[in-house]
């Protein structure tokens, strides 16, 4: 084990100085809801780098597209902050509206859309001019936002009004409203672009949509053996490049549910920290980091073997992760 | 918002609306970049779905504490954010949900006034009355197609010998807010209770509740003690001098405890209680250590949005019987929602079927029990200024679900309904 993580260690080294290594190391950036800090984890040495303080209550994270910003959702701070991942400096606040939770990026690489949960808006702005380019009405608490790998479509789910909004990413209207389970946390385009996982949190489902015809193809439901039906509550979802296996974290469950994204029956439950909120993929897809709320760590998941490797311990309360693209 | 029902909009309207409704589907509309739906085709008129509000005013003395007096607005305002919240989603379902409200003065007729809202039009109406008067116009409207909502009054008898078909109730029973109460103080280890009741009836019904509960998880009432004297005037210039010396007196020599649980529904006595009693303890019940459906300083479960945009539009804190209305007038707007209709039959059955569910910031789904219309969720446990918990508590099992630990289960109903 100790001879494992050493090497490891020697090549994320060696990988740093030769710039490509065999085993690339991504860098692992995780908001801490309560601890106002990022915590930075190297991919490769599963060590943590070095934590960043930031705004208040920070949920919502992503990485620009050339690696160089994370943009975070400062929710207390109702800002959304730019953090220069070279000086570790927070170098711009983006007018996000108040309370901002959730963000996601135009595949382009701006806008960056948010919602703001607090005016029943989605809101985008263009990271070049730093300005609002758009707000959008949509229902009760929008929370969660997925883009199109077209860039075409954003959507955003409402938790009150219990509903996925299809937005035209180039005229900003809403053009479909699909009604689904109660309280969508999270919604998560696959690859190819032909389906839409969203996550009903009291629900306790994940509805699978079919993006042309905008029906619900399939409404997948989770049993935990040993764990009552109320604490499964689904709200980060993942689905591999190749569409065969969707990650959904459930929440207090204290499990990630494996489903075939195929056949959509799910075919483990892997045992991770408390209160599992969000989810990411190394670029690779080699590995899964989940960010447990209640066990102040991140769990990794070796994704060719449906195994739990390691955790690692954060700042306070973990919540949302994002992982460079290099 | 609160606009009058024009006579016209009735039922027969309704169904045509409905009839429309169903012809298109919901990715028939767009919208415009403001976000407000527009149909695909101009003729589309929303379908039209009136709330009445009931308020029966009572004759009630003026708190102890100015910071209790109850706002104009208490409740009808939870049932406005509530309807708010319906039209923000009903601008994507083609659907207007309407409030309008009813107050009924001391000594008024508030069956007649629940029959002027249903002769207008009004299928759902929430009832902020006392008991009594909940019967009286859940018996008079038998026949009808109407549903109440309970959202105010706490009795045992509506969910169990008194309960009606035509009613569900939003405002936990006493028996809900007792059994929350104790399983956090029995998880506590604070078992051995000191209890201290009121001389009216709903002191003693909640009396009642709290042996109930603790019997039922394993508490032990060492002494109980009735505080006779009425109130006189709410306060005199050296009043608290002579309370000071009262309460101490009131609550000295009893058996050795962990906690003072008081059954002061008029609060008369008890918010005297905390920081006076003879032994240094806490006092829980109606007073100090409380169980409720919601608190203004609940901000779990994404709670802060309710309580930012309640703030927003009511300025003022959003309080329990806020909160009962709003999930009441959005179980309307779900219920509505999924059956893409307006009319009584579809909402009716849906909110009482085997899909409908609730997010209401309970950190789970809120339902209404079969057996009695009971809407079964979890109960804050709170002090003066924060949430101190939420039950029901772990450890306290359920074969099917353990917020049903909470209240009157389905074995121990004696709901009939009728």
């Amino acid at each position: 084990m100790r001879s494992d993580r050493i090497l490891a260690a020697v090549i994320a080294v060696v990988g740093f100085a030769w710039g490509a290594g065999t085993a690339h190391a991504y860098t692992v950036y995780v908001s801490n809801e309560k601890g106002n800090s990022l915590t930075v984890i190297d991919s490769n040495s599963l060590q943590v780098l070095t934590t960043i303080p930031v705004g208040q209550r920070p949920r919502g994270i992503i990485l620009t597209n050339d690696d160089k910003h994370v943009l975070i959702c400062a929710s207390d701070s109702d800002t959304m902050q730019m953090l220069d991942v070279a000086t570790r400096k927070i170098v711009a606040n983006l007018p996000s509206g108040p309370d901002p939770e959730q963000l996601n990026l135009n595949p382009k690489g701006s806008p960056v859309y948010v919602a703001n949960e607090d005016d029943n808006l989605l809101t985008a702005i263009d990271l070049k001019t730093k300005k609002v380019v758009a707000e959008v009405g949509v229902g009760v608490e929008p929370e969660g936002v997925g883009v199109s790998p077209d860039g075409k479509t954003v959507v955003v789910t409402s938790e009150t009004s219990n509903m996925a909004h299809f937005i035209d990413a180039d005229t900003y209207e809403v053009t479909d409203n699909v009604l689904v389970g109660q309280r969508p946390r999270f919604a998560e385009f696959t690859a190819d672009g032909s389906q839409l996982w969203v996550t009903s949190e009291v629900a306790g489902t994940a509805s699978v949509i079919d993006t042309k015809t905008h029906k619900i193809i399939k409404v997948i439901h989770f049993a935990v053996p040993g764990v009552q039906g109320e604490y499964i509550q689904p709200v980060g979802v993942r689905v591999t490049k190749d569409g065969t296996k969707a990650f959904v974290a459930l929440g207090p469950a204290n499990r990630v549910a494996v489903v075939n994204a195929k056949t959509f029956k799910v075919e483990d439950y892997l045992l991770v920290g408390k209160r599992v909120w969000q989810l990411a993929f190394t670029p690779d897809q080699k590995l899964l980091f989940t960010t447990n709320g209640n066990s102040n760590d991140v769990s990794v998941i070796d994704v060719p073997r449906l195994k739990v490797i390691k955790s690692i311990a954060t700042g306070e309360a973990p919540w949302g992760v994002t992982i460079s693209k290099e | 918002m609160r606009s009058r029902l024009p006579n016209c909009w009735k039922r027969p309207l309704a169904a045509v609306f409905l009839g429309f409704l169903l012809s298109i589907s919901a990715s028939a509309y767009a919208a415009d970049s403001d976000g407000a739906a527009r149909p695909a085709s101009p003729a589309a008129e929303p379908t039209l779905v009136p709330i009445g509000y009931l308020k029966q005013e009572v004759k009630e003395l003026i708190p102890l504490s100015r910071l209790n007096i109850k706002p104009e607005d208490l409740g009808i305002a939870g049932a406005e954010i509530g309807l708010n919240d319906n039209n923000t989603t009903g601008k994507f379902t083609k659907q207007k949900f309407l409030l309008d409200v009813e107050r009924v003065p001391v000594d008024g007729d508030a069956v007649a006034a629940l029959h002027k809202l249903v002769e207008s039009g009004h299928h759902f109406v929430l009832v902020d009355a006392p008991a009594d008067v909940l019967l009286k116009l859940s018996d008079s409207v038998k026949d009808k197609d109407v549903l109440l909502f309970n959202v105010s009054a706490p009795d045992e008898n509506l969910r169990q010998e008194d309960c009606r078909a035509n009613v569900l109730h939003t405002a936990p029973d006493l028996d809900m807010l007792a059994d929350a109460l104790a399983q956090y103080l029995v998880w506590k280890k604070w078992e051995r209770w000191f209890v201290v009741s009121g001389p009216y009836p709903e002191d003693q019904a909640y009396l009642k509740a709290i042996r109930r509960s603790a019997k039922r998880f394993g508490a032990t009432i060492v002494a109980e003690r009735e505080y006779k004297q009425k109130p006189g005037a709410r306060r005199s210039d050296t009043g608290e001098q002579l309370i000071q010396l009262q309460m101490p007196v009131f609550t000295q020599g009893v058996p050795s405890y962990d906690v003072l649980v008081v059954a002061d529904r008029r609060g008369n006595f008890g918010p005297y209680l905390p920081y006076r009693t003879w032994d240094p303890r806490p006092v829980a019940g109606t007073s100090g250590l409380r169980a409720m459906s919601w608190h203004p300083a609940h901000e779990q479960w994404g709670a802060t949005q309710m309580q930012d945009r309640f703030q927003r539009f009511a300025k003022r804190f959003m309080l329990p019987l806020d909160y009962q209305a709003w999930v009441a007038v959005r179980a309307i707007g779900e219920a509505a929602s999924r059956t893409h209709s307006g009319d009584f039959a579809p909402i009716n059955k849906y909110i009482r079927s085997d899909q409908f569910d609730l997010a209401a910031f309970k950190g789970r789904k809120v339902t209404f029990r079969k057996w009695d219309g009971q809407l079964r969720q979890p109960i804050i446990i709170a002090g003066p200024e924060l949430p101190v918990s939420t039950s029901p508590q772990q450890g306290f099992l359920h074969e099917h679900d353990e917020v049903d630990t909470l209240g009157i289960d389905k074995p121990e109903s004696k709901c009939k309904f009728k």
